[in-house]
């Protein structure tokens, strides 16, 4: 069998699509058989609601009287700093962006309590933001300060664009020193205290799709409770690591570039992230479908939490000195049960990416879709590939030489 | 036997007052204190349970009331905002009492004040700040 998006969308417009969570579609294939379902399902929803540094916004605020020139000179949103190095009323706000006097790990560990993720979950939540800016003026745009209350209704344009998310697999981080310390996988306890992850697992968008059959440039998807596009592979997508016989990546994979209206979004799936000792981030919610386009596509959404394994990862030694090395390996059944065995030693887990929200996303995306709300669109380009001929490489140095 | 957990706070005159060792001696009551603390007005807080007899756990807390230590139950002092949390469970692996617990069919995260003993582990290692003791 083999079907088209048009095809399912047409059946979507008919109200007549099946649809199935990532997480249903397990045992709903299970029992009808991988062929008879293939036949029957048309769309697997994913979802992931977790921590997403590399994100941000950008956004248009209109021109003044007399104009003001943002770039070149400094703007903040609640004392958080915006990019400005692009035209007079356009600026990025990252998610990880903290205000200059933010204390930071002065007293260590810092808090991390604001930051760029919190001024866009305020903006989204249609909260009031204090833009302060200075410009060095010009004859055309002659103004030289601003200070103003701002929503997100005020502006032309406000887009969340990130150029990393949605993980395809992560680290498990574990801490074997002795002391405390804190990571942006979270506060790890020493010796072993305890293991920390960060994948929806059975749920995840990638670990649906792990060839990228179905994903790429133009895939329409539930990003922040809104609608978004994915617009290409992640900064960091490494597709050819090690995988299962089934095709899953033993670790981290590959990566999402998504944007969406901001507008449009919520503030229960853009919610800022305080991780203590380290800084500021954004969990963010993404919904990813998967059409059913053959057999192979479905079976790929038939992977359970069993067959999904990682890798155990020291976050005291081996990843800030970047020695790459695993200390074993583990699955997501195994740490969504509450521990794993590690050098020997029974070690409690955690995890950082809700798997209670995930679920929640796949079904709102389900719902959209039965009710006629959400096409699907076929990708201009799918994501790089194992054929893709990717490396991901780590900075090789090279020292300045000094002039007198 | 009753067991209860309550925080106690005592004005500065009876900072230096043996009132624990009094509340062991004469209503004998077995007390195991989970934290305490003196500001630097010399005022005392100390988290407790407190085990013992309905008729001694009665006295005893009368006893305190008229010496001026108001007592308060430790759940008072212990929030959590459900509607911050997301359940992502950063809290259940360090959590000694498993007053954070989770369900892990759903993955869904509770919160069991009567588990809590205020240790604060929580604290730092909520990323979305759902859990605050005011202590």
């Amino acid at each position: 069998m083999a079907r088209t998006i048009e095809e399912i969308n047409e059946k979507i417009r008919k109200g007549k699509a099946v649809v199935f969570t990532a997480e249903e579609i397990i045992d709903v294939a299970a029992e009808k058989g991988v062929k008879k379902a293939a036949q029957e399902v048309d769309v697997v929803t994913t979802g992931t609601f977790g921590p997403m540094c590399s994100s941000g916004a950008y956004f248009n605020v209109g021109h003044t009287k007399p104009r003001i020139k943002l770039g070149g000179g400094r703007t903040c949103l609640n004392d958080v700093p915006v990019y400005t190095g692009v035209a007079a009323v356009d600026f990025f706000l990252g998610a990880t962006a903290m205000a200059d006097d933010d204390p930071r790990n002065k007293i260590y560990p810092g808090r991390f309590s604001y930051g760029g993720a919190y001024v866009i979950e305020e903006l989204v939540a249609g909260k009031d933001v204090r833009l302060t800016a200075t410009a060095y003026g010009t004859d055309c745009y002659p103004r030289k300060e601003l200070e103003t209350l701002l929503s997100l209704k005020d502006m032309n344009e406000a887009v969340l664009f990130n150029m990393r998310n949605a993980y395809q697999n992560y680290n498990v981080a574990v801490n074997l020193s002795d002391r405390m310390i804190y990571t942006y996988m979270g506060v790890l306890q020493p010796k072993l205290g305890n293991a920390n992850y960060c994948s929806a697992g059975q749920l995840s968008p990638l670990l649906n799709d792990p060839y990228y059959r179905t994903i790429g440039l133009g895939t329409r998807i539930f990003l922040g409770g809104g609608i978004g596009y994915v617009v290409g592979s992640g900064t960091q997508h490494n597709p050819n690591v090690a995988r299962t016989d089934e095709g899953v990546p033993r670790m981290t994979a590959g990566t999402l570039s998504v944007k969406g209206d901001l507008k449009m979004m919520s503030p229960r799936w853009l919610r800022g992230t305080s991780f203590t000792g380290y800084g500021v981030t954004l969990t963010v919610g993404i919904g990813v479908p998967i059409p059913v386009l053959n057999e192979e596509i479905l079976r790929f959404t038939m992977v359970k939490d069993e067959e999904i394994r990682t890798q155990v990862v020291d976050y005291s030694d081996s990843y800030p000195q970047n020695i790459p090395g695993s200390l074993g390996e583990v699955n997501y059944k195994q740490l969504k049960e509450g521990k794993i065995t590690v050098q020997g030693k029974e070690v409690p887990t955690s995890g950082l990416s809700s798997y209670l929200k995930a679920r929640e996303i796949a079904g709102i995306l389900k719902e959209w879709i039965e009710a006629g709300k959400f096409f699907l669109t076929q990708p201009v380009e799918l994501l790089p590939s194992v054929d893709s001929g990717i490396a991901f490489k780590p900075m090789k140095e090279r020292p300045i030489k000094k002039h007198n | 036997m009753q067991k209860k957990r309550v925080v106690f706070s005592y004005p500065s005159h009876l900072v230096d007052q043996p009132v624990i060792s009094k509340l062991v001696k004469d209503y004998d009551l077995t007390v195991n204190i989970l934290r305490a603390r003196i500001t630097p007005k010399e005022e005392g807080r100390l988290v407790l349970e407190i085990t013992g007899k309905r008729s001694g756990l009665e006295a005893g807390f009368q006893y305190l009331s008229e010496i001026g230590v108001e007592t308060q139950p430790l759940a008072q002092d212990v929030k959590w905002y459900e509607d911050r949390c997301t359940h992502c469970t950063a809290c259940i692996s360090v959590c000694p009492t498993q007053a954070l617990d989770v369900e892990r069919d759903k993955m869904e995260v509770s919160f069991n004040r009567d588990k809590c003993i205020a240790c604060e582990i929580c604290i730092p290692v909520c990323p979305y700040q759902a859990m605050e003791i005011l202590f």
